[in-house]
């Protein structure tokens, strides 16, 4: 019997409780809710607990079992093709821990926060199934060992996407974004599923150890040209493919435009997408296979491989790119999906000058503050729509306060305004996790991680004058700026002020003591707690003060994560001045942001002042950005009508129904009228010729006409019959006539069967 | 050693049998006539099952000659002085396929219970098409295999002409049958040469397998032998093209592949069924058993350059699934496009990408024989295929609704299903071909192009989860037409369990794929080592 309590093992049953779950909720419990929650939460409960165990013991707090420089796990042949075996297997390394930490928790916060959330959906049993399925598969990527499993992981999420996305297809725009984001991301994975083949031929493995503690062997790949796309190295190609499947999966520029869609799924499936698994997924593929990715190249002085400098490009200018949007967005969620996709942006940036720790870093804290903004936000939607409700029922009719005809949209800002002292929990939930996302100076948890990017970038851009660090570093500060200032701006439109409509007056949660509020706002305080301290797990050891605090021995957190790779990345003195560019982007975007939405908050109707302000520069800035600069109009021009052109005209109607069957039809009409010739000289010229031989053309013409009767099985029949009494009396012959002789009367034959065939077709048609 | 009891005859001629017994029936003894049916079918499939885990993969690993590649032999003389023997025999390629045989047949019979018209015929042609494909995949003489393979392909016309689509039926069975015989016939006459050739060579004139892979296999074979008046040409280089696309053209390999979609739209569903899943691998199986192993020289020379052609119909076929009205042409063209991977895993002439194939075969014939019979229940009911008229069927048929979306999983790759399990292998078999296998034109050579065809085709895996949403959101998803669709109501239970069997591969290979893959692994080894080796 295999010894589960082992830390070896353990980490295979992580997985399994969701996964488990997951089947029981589709077949069993489907009819119940109290069940269906029940199983959901305990599944999700006991894989926390392994997780935290595994935790613990990885870093030797409880159980004295540190991980130092080795890892925990075991293997398990899946498919044997003989000389390549696939293995699979699972691994706790330190970097597995530091997501074991994050992961976990996020989707246990978000489990229960969805009891409340789906409390009244009457789909809310199979939502539980998809969400199990969805967090089963999320932790197995995790503690995969290779990229094969992590890669099931993967997929497996992707589908739950679609179906969760699309939880409430029977809105049409619901379906379609599902549909986007799954079509999306699988054209990015099938490039990603590209370079594993592609590094599986090269390598014969695809554990993730293997390669990277197999140096000759990365350098091997580093220097053998790519069997494509001359120019790049192996490693390199293999590289960007599976930067491309990151790009797709973590909604890189520019295949982002799935993401701010998929806000059409209930809200605590954005906060599963965008916080604990899929987005991060892709970011964690990316700091997992960094050592390859890095293969041949040295960022730390100033030598970059392709794959690295795609990242560092894509990156900062998605960081930059997606920012700029979120400015004038006015949808809550949407706001918050545009952060999502820059705040992945600076961590593929970072990874792409080689900060691998700070990306890392980045990835756990920006997973718990953005799982609490969602959250918060799904709490924010829920009062709104509990106060239209309301509202109704006191006979008042709601309209958007800013004088669309649509539908009353609980979801838009503006119709918003004055939430602080209706739903404090929430109030708390958002202001936290905003100050975090902002990156508000030494008290919460994104700026250290965020300090962290920073730090790497100037030390390398501008200290040691590398042009992709100097590049990232000054759109990071931008969109670290602007970052601030429209999550100020959110936080001011959403809670300041005065409601702006009926809706937002009446705004609540149901009271302290329902399930809904319960459950909704438990979590809220669970993460603006841990999104206030998670950052002091790393900081930086000369910090002032807060190095002394906590990090007397060391960063905890770098030195920590930095185990997982064969060396260590340098650790970086303190700089002054990368903490003050953070401390002044912080804080200068959200006193800007305070200035125009906090002090004067928006009245009923009136224009953005934003927009106002831009306006005065060109009308067309403040329309570009709020239309996501047409992004999406552009792909349905350049790809999805050209596809679909592709398919109906070219490769249905004209080559397959014209050509093909075009040219079968002309022989067949060609064979039809040689038939008909036959026919006639048959006729005419034969039947002129004397008695004899008319008598036996006659005779065979009338076995001709009985051929061509139309009648196809028995025309058929014959047709074979014949084939294989000369094929048999021909192979009697065959001991004593020449083999050629046989060859040439046997082809002979096949061609008049052929054409025999050919004609009774055609007869047949002409028949008709 | 395994002569003990003849196991294939048994799952071959069972369905044989039961045909003759149903003609005997009476006109009028329709329920008689399915419950033999379901009882021959069944017994085979047992029987195939039986088979399947009985067979020693450690033993053909170690096979020392020819002979011992293959198991469960039996051999009796039939025309001795032709050297025909009927000779049957699996090995790791057709083990699975006659595995696939039986759940795609006994699946087949249970859908097709409620056919009111002439249920007795219909049900004694079915059986015959099924001796037909068992016998095809056992035979282990060519002479045979040809027999079992034309016999096949009558009744096929039989019951698409009769039980088909009214609109389509005549057309489409005679299409079907004109491509398919015309293909046999060219592959028909390669054999003839070889059988000739190799009598010639070693002076005994003999039909059989181990026979012709002896002479294949010795180190001046002599069918790489010149052809006389064709200066530079040999005997494999000019028939494996013959050979390899004659019998391609019932796995659909394009440009021939139109015969296909018209044949599986025409064809009642358990024909269908059967045509898809397993015929199409009739065509795949033999090119691979008749071409690839008795002419590894020829499949040198030309695979590189029709591995281009199943690119076509890998992409193609995807991109005209997607734009299709009716439901079961969309499926029709799906098997275009997945069969194009299976010949594409041939094509990569290694052990990796073969074996991928091997299991394409598989899963795609499970695969497409549930999306059959989730259409025909679909259309039995609705008595449309137009796509946009459907929808929301998922509340009425939960479980087609279910079954469907498997499928769909399934051919879009997703892993823990049998699709990752097959075309991982296949891609990963293209990348490893890259630096072996060229593409040469004269002086010309082209070195990386597999990994061109591997990255190109991928389109065709994100065209295909395209349609598959499409499908599902249109027909299984979405409104439903309360008033047009009534009478609508759930599947029969003989029906979900049809699903259920077909269902249960899909998703046991998926996550265990070590269940198959040694298997098919051990038998195209031998032959990769053939390709690679030069001999």
């Amino acid at each position: 019997m295999i010894d589960w309590t082992n830390a070896n093992y353990l980490p295979w049953l992580i997985p399994v409780p969701p996964l488990l779950a997951a089947a029981l909720i589709f077949l069993v419990t489907n009819r119940s809710w109290w069940l269906t929650t029940t199983t959901a939460l305990v599944a999700t409960i006991t894989s926390w607990v392994m997780a935290t165990i595994m935790l613990l013991r990885a870093i030797g707090v409880a159980f004295g079992e540190a991980l130092d420089g080795e890892a925990f796990g075991s293997t398990a042949p899946w498919m044997d093709l003989g000389s390549t075996q696939f293995q699979i297997g699972v691994l706790v390394d330190p970097l597995t821990t530091a997501m074991l930490f994050m992961v976990p928790l996020a989707i246990l916060m978000i489990m229960i926060y969805s009891v409340g959330y789906m409390a009244h959906d009457p789909r809310r049993e199979r939502f539980f199934g998809y969400m199990s399925l969805f967090a089963g598969a999320m932790l197995l990527l995790v503690v995969a060992d290779n990229l094969l499993l992590l890669f099931i992981g993967w997929e497996v999420m992707g589908f739950c996407s679609y179906s969760l996305i699309g939880f409430w297809f029977e809105k049409e725009s619901a379906h379609r974004a599902g549909v986007k984001a799954f079509m999306t991301t699988r054209v990015a994975d099938v490039i990603m599923l590209l370079g594993i083949a592609y590094l599986y031929a090269e390598t014969g493995t695809l554990s993730f150890r293997e390669i990277f503690f197999n140096e000759a062997l990365l350098a091997g790949l580093a220097a053998k040209p790519a069997i494509i796309f001359g120019g790049l190295s192996a490693a390199g190609l293999i590289g960007v493919f599976l930067v491309i499947g990151t790009i797709g999966k973590s909604a890189q520029f520019p295949l982002h435009v799935w993401l701010p869609d998929a806000m059409e799924g209930p809200t605590p499936v954005s906060a599963m997408i965008h916080a604990a698994a899929m987005v991060s997924a892709g970011v964690y593929m990316i700091i997992r296979m960094y050592p390859l990715l890095e293969a041949g190249a040295d960022p730390h002085h100033g030598v970059y491989s392709a794959p690295l400098l795609l990242m560092a490009y894509v990156g900062a200018f998605t960081a930059l790119f997606s920012a700029v949007i979120a400015v004038a967005q006015n949808d809550i969620k949407r706001v918050l999906a545009y952060s999502t996709i820059s705040q992945l942006g600076f961590m593929m940036a970072a990874l792409g000058i080689g900060a691998y720790i700070a990306a890392a870093f980045h990835l756990i804290t920006h997973g718990i503050f953005k799982a609490l903004l969602f959250m918060s936000s799904g709490a924010v939607i829920h009062a709104m729509e509990h106060g239209e409700h309301h509202a109704h029922e006191h006979g008042h009719h709601v309209h958007n306060a800013f004088g669309g005809h649509g539908r009353f949209d609980p979801q838009d800002m503006r119709n918003m305004g004055g939430l602080k002292g209706r739903i404090p929990v929430t109030w708390f939930g958002f202001l936290t996790g905003g100050l975090a996302l902002a990156g508000f100076p030494l008290f919460t948890a994104g700026f250290w991680s965020k300090d962290e990017i920073f730090a790497e970038a100037w030390h390398l851009g501008f200290g040691e004058g590398f042009g992709p660090a100097m590049f990232v570093f000054v759109l990071l500060a931008l969109a670290a700026f602007l970052t601030a200032f429209y999550t100020m701006r959110q936080l001011a439109m959403t809670f300041a002020g005065e409601p702006r409509t009926e809706a937002a007056a009446q705004a609540s949660l149901g009271g302290p003591k329902t399930v809904v509020s319960t459950f909704m706002q438990g979590p809220l305080i669970v993460l603006g707690v841990a999104a206030l301290v998670a950052g002091y797990i790393g900081v930086p050891q000369d910090f002032p003060l807060f190095g002394w605090l906590f990090s007397g021995n060391g960063n905890p957190f770098h030195d920590f994560v930095g185990g997982t790779l064969p060396h260590h990345p340098p650790t970086l003195a303190f700089n002054v001045v990368p903490v003050l560019f953070s401390f002044v982007v912080a804080l200068g975007g959200l006193y800007v942001g305070y200035r125009v939405y906090w002090r004067r908050p928006l009245a009923a109707g009136q224009p953005d002042p934003t927009q106002l302000a831009l306006d005065r520069i060109s009308p067309y800035l403040w329309q570009w950005m709020s239309h996501k600069f047409y992004v999406d109009e552009l792909y349905q021009r350049v790809f999805v009508q050209p596809s679909q052109w592709l398919s109906e005209v070219l490769t249905s109607k004209i080559i397959d129904r014209i050509v093909i069957d075009g040219i079968l039809h002309t022989i067949a009409h060609v064979a039809g009228w040689i038939g008909e010739l036959f026919k006639r000289f048959n006729r005419v010229v034969i039947d002129g010729v004397g008695d004899g031989i008319p008598q036996a053309i006659g005779a065979f013409a009338g076995w001709f006409r009985r051929v061509q009767t139309g009648n196809v099985q028995q025309y058929l029949l014959m047709a074979v019959l014949a084939a294989l009494v000369i094929f048999l009396s021909a192979a009697g012959l065959l001991v004593r006539i020449s083999p050629t002789t046989v060859l040439i009367a046997l082809a002979a034959l096949v061609v008049i069967i052929v054409v025999l065939n050919l004609i009774g077709r055609v007869w047949g048609g002409i028949a008709e | 050693m395994y002569a003990s009891i003849p196991v294939l005859s048994l799952i071959t001629l069972t369905p044989a049998v039961a045909a003759l017994l149903i003609l005997l029936l009476p006109r009028t003894a329709k329920q008689e006539a399915r419950i033999i049916a379901a009882a021959a079918t069944g017994f085979s499939f047992l029987l195939g099952i039986l088979m399947y885990f009985s067979y020693d993969v450690a033993f053909a690993n170690g096979a020392q000659s020819v002979s011992e590649m293959f198991q469960f032999q039996e051999s009796i003389p039939w025309v001795a002085a032709l050297g025909i023997n009927y000779h049957l025999g699996v090995d790791g390629i057709s083990a699975p396929m006659v595995l696939l045989t039986g759940f795609a047949s006994f699946a087949g019979v249970l859908i097709s219970w409620g056919i009111e018209d002439r249920p007795r015929e219909f049900m004694a042609f079915f059986l015959l098409l099924v001796v037909g494909v068992y016998g095809v995949f056992v035979a282990m003489d060519l002479f045979v295999l040809f027999f079992f393979y034309e016999l096949a392909i009558f009744p096929m016309y039989l019951l698409i002409a009769t039980w088909g689509w009214k609109e389509l039926r005549e057309y489409a069975a005679m299409k079907l049958t004109l491509y398919i015989l015309v293909g046999s016939v060219v592959a028909l006459v390669g054999m003839l040469v070889l059988y000739v050739v190799a009598g010639q060579a070693t002076g005994t004139y003999s039909f059989d397998m181990v026979h012709m892979l002896e002479v294949a296999q010795m180190p001046d074979s002599p069918f790489n032998n010149a052809v006389a008046g064709l200066d530079g040409v040999t005997i494999a280089r000019l028939w494996f093209p013959l050979i390899f696309i004659g019998f391609g053209v019932l796995a659909g390999v394009f440009p021939f592949h139109n015969w296909s979609p018209d044949g599986h739209v025409a064809a009642p569903t358990a024909v269908s069924m059967i045509h898809a899943g397993v015929l199409m691998k009739l065509g795949a199986y033999s090119a691979l058993r008749v071409g690839v192993q008795l002419l590894p020289d020829g499949a040198r020379a030309h695979l590189p350059w029709i591995v281009f052609l199943t690119l076509i119909n890998v992409v193609y076929g995807a991109f005209i699934a997607m734009r299709q009205r009716d439901f079961k042409y969309v499926i029709g063209f799906s098997s275009v496009s997945h069969m194009g991977l299976v010949s594409m895993g041939w094509a990569t002439m290694n052990v990796t990408g073969m074996t991928g194939a091997g299991l394409q075969m598989f899963s795609h014939g499970a695969m497409t024989a549930l999306f059959f019979s989730c259409v025909g229940m679909v259309y039995d009911r609705a008595h449309t295929r137009d796509i946009p008229s459907l929808g929301g069927f998922s509340r009425k048929m939960p479980w087609v609704a279910f079954a469907f979306i498997i499928g769909g999983l399934v051919s879009m790759g997703m892993p823990g299903l049998s699709g990752f399990v097959a075309e991982f292998p296949i891609f990963m078999g293209l990348w490893d071909a890259s630096p072996v296998i060229q593409l040469g034109i004269g002086s010309w050579a082209l070195g990386n192009y597999f990994a061109v065809i591997a990255i190109v085709a991928v389109l065709g895996i994100i065209v295909t989860a395209a349609y598959v949403l499409r499908v599902v959101q249109q027909v299984f998803f979405g409104a439903f037409n309360e008033q047009r669709y009534a009478e609508v109501g759930d599947v029969t239970i003989l029906d979900k369990v049809a699903l259920a069997i077909l269902v249960v591969p899909l998703i046991l290979l998926g996550v265990w794929p070590s269940i198959m893959a040694p298997m098919i692994e051990s038998a195209v080894r031998p032959i990769a080592q053939m390709l690679l080796g030069g001999a």
